[in-house]
């Protein structure tokens, strides 16, 4: 067997003892690895009903066994958590170069548990493993602890590490990798409530795949494959995510305002077209991948000025056009802030969103914000995202995201999101089977669990309309179960604008020679999706908060191409459920449970 | 025909790819710790530097070691440890200024990028390398190509100096 190390660490930082275990390899083979195979030991190893931010609640650090294998894009790793922003299940996805190095280290996973008693971080290098002191870098951004922790431990290392936002349990807090990435649903505070500030790992071993000869065929055929494609092989090095402004603002579904609009007048001052013209130096590439997508920008000079990466598409929109902001340079600050004290760009910018609609509707006021809080208003983005991140002043108010913001002024009804995590960049109106995946999201509102957006606006693999509610049930349920083999395989979900199951099925099982055939790889996709499902009802969730916004059911979109539509749940959700294998109170059946071995 | 493996910073995107290339050619493994050919990344000057040996013309390795371990292959002028002769005594490390031959405790021999001449030829991180900041060229038109790059910058000049 090759892909994984057949390793884990698990680091328990009551007792401050880390110990090596190794992988039950049917596990690993069942639930592959990152996303499915952390689900599985979090829903295994945790009482439900635990607190996420308490020391019950366990983190984990999950690569897959594509990760650092060469594999294209074979760069990814999964933190899974209880989230503490939505009560859920967390699994944020990421790059860089840390996931790489774990395996280069001699793991799969890391299992975080406990807390400790004072701020420490975590060294490993290779077999070695230690637990550190780490309050001389407390209250530091990630930026400064990278370059703090590369000094005192080795300069080749990489780093996940939590800024001042995950130390003070921002609920949007997250683990940023390699300084620029990071991801949703609060994970970052999980580690801040652990006293761990960072996790600093160095690798130098080798990593074997089962049949190298066949897997380096695939990987050729694949790279062939991304380069030849137009999104994989063009769009995204050129301009990046945030090619994807112009095109969603030319659908009209590009949430403006905290969706109270659908397009976005000025949405092209934000652009990847301009961003490439004013503030892009070049393009970078995450481990091992070959589209290169991301971002290494810079505002020269003015109140906004400083060096980074970014913004992504998602945080363009959230911390622009959700804004009502088409001050680039404005928006690339406030992402850099977010990158520097560890937040979710997204949660930002939606939460500040829905602070400025309840202003300006006058259930927020100028002395509860300490300033004015109209759309449009750059420096009160700036303000408001470095205040947010450090809890201070209002800041403290939007740091619990945009749910507890809207509760808390008695108008949950502002409240753009589900499940308690805010919308990313598309309106469900405009794209009822993006509508429906933010409905029956494991870990609350999200783009990355089905990007239906692929078949309704770019047409991949085939062209759906995006209005129509049709097929849309089994393209989401679809889209789902395939995520989840490519986030637990350690794959970048980029990938597969260029490629798919033909290329993916033969590229795991040639690494790992587990056995995988198509059959069974799509059966341990359900079965990931369907575990988390059952984590979720068994922390209380149920069919009623498979739902949306009163304003994305019942309020038409104003204006522009997708004027007059809402989205249509209730067509496509029993049908999903059946489709599924759940009843009509969407819990899956036993059947369905024993089918997928998890009865 | 002498060959080089050029390589053009300019379009690195640091995905480090050749190194994994290297290591499961070199290793049957991937192992970018044992890359022969390795990226820099200045993160803060966005600029990514892949390095590996120039294959010198006076090359210091193979001028140093006592047991003439280290031979150029005649058509394209690369330089390759013969495994067989190398006892591991780094001279060449020492002498090597670019730092691009290591000797391994494991294997207790020098590690050098030959341009994969001893595994086959054709140089597996170029085959990885999407962006194409690596090329196996020949050397001619290798510095053919970088005269021309040259001259395009210079005509740029030219043009804003003569307006």
């Amino acid at each position: 067997m090759g892909g994984w190390t057949g390793q884990f660490l698990r680091v328990n930082l009551s007792k401050g003892v880390c110990s090596k275990e190794k992988l039950d390899p049917t596990i690993a083979r069942d639930f592959i690895g990152g996303r499915g195979l952390a689900s599985k030991i979090l829903y295994n190893e945790t009482d439900p009903k635990v607190d996420p931010l308490s020391p019950q609640n366990k983190i984990l650090f999950a690569t897959g066994p594509l990760t650092g294998t060469g594999a294209t894009a074979g760069s990814r790793y999964m933190t899974v958590t209880k989230s503490p922003l939505t009560g859920a299940i967390a699994s944020s996805n990421m790059g860089g170069y840390f996931p790489a190095e774990m395996k280069f280290a001699g793991y799969d996973l890391i299992i975080v548990e406990g807390k400790s008693e004072k701020p420490v971080y975590l060294w490993i290098n290779n077999d070695q493993v230690e637990i550190r002191c780490a309050e001389h870098i407390w209250g530091k951004t990630v930026w400064e602890v990278e370059d703090l922790l590369k000094a005192e431990t080795d300069e080749e290392a990489k780093f996940a590490s939590i800024g001042p936002a995950g130390e003070k349990l921002v609920r949007f807090a997250c683990v940023i990798n390699d300084k620029h990435r990071g991801g949703r649903s609060g994970v970052g505070a999980v580690m801040g409530s652990k006293n761990l500030k960072a996790i600093a790992v160095r690798g130098t071993k080798g990593l074997k795949v089962a049949r190298k000869d066949a897997f380096l065929e695939v990987v050729m055929a694949a790279m062939a494959k991304l380069k030849a494609a137009p999104v994989t092989g063009q769009g995204l090095p050129t301009y990046g995510t945030p090619i994807v402004v112009n095109i969603i603002n030319a659908h009209g579904f590009f949430p403006t305002r905290n969706f109270q609009e659908g397009v976005f007048a000025t949405a092209n001052k934000i652009s990847g077209e301009t961003m490439r013209e004013t503030t892009l130096i070049r393009n970078k590439a995450c481990f091992g991948c070959p589209i290169a997508c991301s971002r290494v920008t810079e505002v020269k000079e003015g109140p906004f000025k400083g060096v980074g990466e970014g913004p992504e598409y998602e945080a363009l929109w959230s911390l622009g056009a959700d804004c009502g902001i088409d001050n680039l340079e404005a928006v690339t600050k406030a992402n850099y802030l977010c990158n520097e004290l560890g937040m979710d760009p997204i949660s930002v910018g939606a939460t500040l969103a829905c602070a400025m609609e309840m202003y300006e509707k006058g259930i927020i006021s100028e002395s509860d914000v300490g300033r004015s809080l109209n759309f449009g208003d750059p420096e009160a983005l700036v303000e408001m995202t470095e205040k947010a991140g450090r809890r201070e002043g209002f800041g403290n108010v939007l740091a619990e995201g945009a749910l507890r913001v809207a509760q808390k002024y008695g108008h949950p009804e502002f409240f753009m999101g589900v499940k308690g995590q805010e919308f990313p960049a598309y309106d469900g109106r405009g794209a009822q089977g993006m509508a429906l995946n933010y409905a029956t999201s494991n870990r609350g509102a999200c783009h990355v669990r089905g990007y239906t957006i692929a078949p309704e606006v770019f047409g991949i693999p085939l062209k759906m309309d995006p209005f129509t509610t049709e097929g849309k049930a089994a393209i989401d349920k679809a889209f789902q179960d395939i995520t989840a083999i490519v986030d637990s395989s350690g794959l970048c979900l980029f990938l597969t604008f260029g490629i798919g199951m033909e290329e993916i099925l033969p590229m795991l099982e040639a690494a790992t020679g587990a056995g995988y055939n198509m059959e069974n790889l799509l059966k341990a996709g359900e079965r990931i999706w369907n575990l988390e499902r059952l984590f979720n009802i068994r922390e209380g969730f149920t069919a009623a908060d498979d739902t949306l916004p009163k304003r994305i059911l019942e309020e038409p979109i104003p204006a522009g191409p997708a004027q007059g539509k809402v989205a249509r749940l209730s067509e496509m959700l029993p049908e999903y459920y059946r489709l599924r294998g759940w009843d009509e109170q969407g819990v899956p059946t036993n059947e369905k449970l024993r089918e997928l071995g998890l009865a | 025909m002498p060959k080089v493996l050029s390589i053009n910073p300019e379009k690195c995107t640091a995905c480090r790819s050749c190194e994994l290339a290297c290591s499961i050619r070199h290793l049957g493994e991937f192992n970018p710790a044992r890359s022969r050919i390795k990226v820099s990344i200045f993160m803060e000057e966005a600029i990514y530097l892949p390095i590996t040996c120039t294959q010198c013309d006076q090359a210091w390795c193979a001028r140093i070691c006592p047991t003439f371990a280290i031979v150029r292959d005649p058509v394209t002028m690369a330089f390759t440890v013969k495994d067989e002769k190398c006892v591991g005594c780094r001279m060449c490390a020492l002498a090597c200024p670019f730092g691009v031959i290591v000797v391994y405790p494991d294997k207790g021999k020098a590690e050098k990028c030959d341009h994969c001449l001893s595994t086959g030829g054709d140089p597996e991180c170029v085959k990885f390398c999407v962006p194409l900041a690596l090329e196996y060229r020949d050397e001619d038109v290798a510095v053919k190509a970088k005269q021309k790059a040259t001259a395009m910058k210079l005509k740029e000049t030219y043009k804003e100096v003569t307006v």
